[in-house]
């Protein structure tokens, strides 16, 4: 941070250096989350049938009410409506996206709960609650929610 | 099935935290001195306790420390324990030994590789002296010692004995 106090009492005396703390976690999935990865690497968006029979997408395990075991997999189209949204002007490295995007929650078509993921509307204008937009898919996929490139308007 | 095909049953989902570190000023000093070869630390001139590595403070009365005090490189095991898991990336082949090691004139431990010998050799209070990498490898880092050798013909020190006699000495300097 150039303008941070501590770079304004900068002291030539004091030794520096950046480090990396690393965790290398490799998780298992689970069945659930398993068949939801499998899903996207596949192309397609799987969500799960709850106990009031509404559909969870992401899917989860267990039944967010009644903590039940769900095991009722639905497949769902790759379009959906944005129930929330805020605007990035500027992208952190890690955003992946380079350019201003929205961070959005995205209800699939057929689902009953919303993801998060990213919108790439072009500029916050193009950006509305209740717009409908659709999966693009990364090029290359592997089982991870960044199969799921972003969503752009449908 | 090919191998693409198989369901996802795996995820890698890795944590890194970057960090800026910024040694402050005593314990710059201290990896300055010691990529001379030197060990430096500093006493308190309330306890009259030599601090090493130095922080700039001393944590017993939190008061700032200025008196740097010079150390030699050889030290007495406090406690040690035998490693028999690998370190990643590290190139310490188990079974290691990991000692509380305090240096000589000096009051606080710090943790180094004791090494140079048979593991059944190191018992508290073994006496051992750093082994320094080649100099053209110094740098600003402990490390620059890769580990400590027990002293050959030292007789184990009683650490007890041990506390007793730096704590005679440092009275000498409290509130100098």
């Amino acid at each position: 941070m150039a303008n941070s106090p501590a770079a304004a009492q900068h002291d030539d005396d004091v030794l520096r250096d950046s480090f990396e703390l690393g965790f290398t976690y490799t998780r298992s999935t689970g069945p659930i989350i398993g068949a939801f990865l499998t899903g996207l690497r596949d192309g397609k968006i799987v969500g799960i049938k709850g106990s009031n029979g509404k559909v969870i997408c992401p899917p989860t395990e267990y039944d967010p009410h009644t903590a039940e075991e769900l095991t009722e997999l639905v497949d769902l189209p790759s379009t959906g409506t944005v129930t929330t949204w805020s605007w990035i002007s500027q992208p952190h490295p890690k955003h992946v996206l380079t350019k201003p995007f929205a961070w959005a929650l995205i209800k699939i078509d057929g689902a009953d709960t919303a993801m998060l993921h990213k919108v790439d509307a072009g500029s916050e204008a193009n950006m509305k609650t209740g717009m409908k937009v659709k999966v693009r898919w990364a090029a290359d996929r592997r089982g991870f929610m960044t199969d799921i490139e972003c969503f752009e308007p449908a | 099935m090919s191998e693409e095909q198989k369901p996802v049953e795996i995820m890698e989902s890795p944590v890194y935290m970057q960090y800026s570190f910024a040694a402050g000023r005593a314990t710059s000093r201290f990896l300055k001195s010691i990529k001379q070869g030197k060990l430096v630390g500093q006493r308190s001139s309330v306890t009259g306790k030599v601090i090493v590595p130095p922080r700039g403070s001393d944590a017993e009365t939190g008061t700032p420390t200025f008196e740097e005090v010079e150390l030699p490189d050889t030290a007495t095991v406090i406690t040690f324990t035998v490693v028999n898991i690998p370190i990643p990336n590290s190139k310490v082949q188990p079974p290691f030994i990991v000692a509380n090691l305090v240096l000589d004139n000096s009051d606080q431990t710090f943790i180094h590789l004791v090494s140079g010998c048979k593991n059944e050799d190191v018992q508290i209070g073994t006496r051992v002296k750093a082994v320094w990498r080649d100099q053209s490898e110094w740098e600003y880092s402990f490390n620059n010692i890769e580990y400590f050798q027990p002293i050959e013909g030292e007789a184990p020190v009683d650490i007890d004995a041990l506390k007793a006699k730096r704590l005679k000495e440092v009275e000498a300097y409290k509130h100098a």
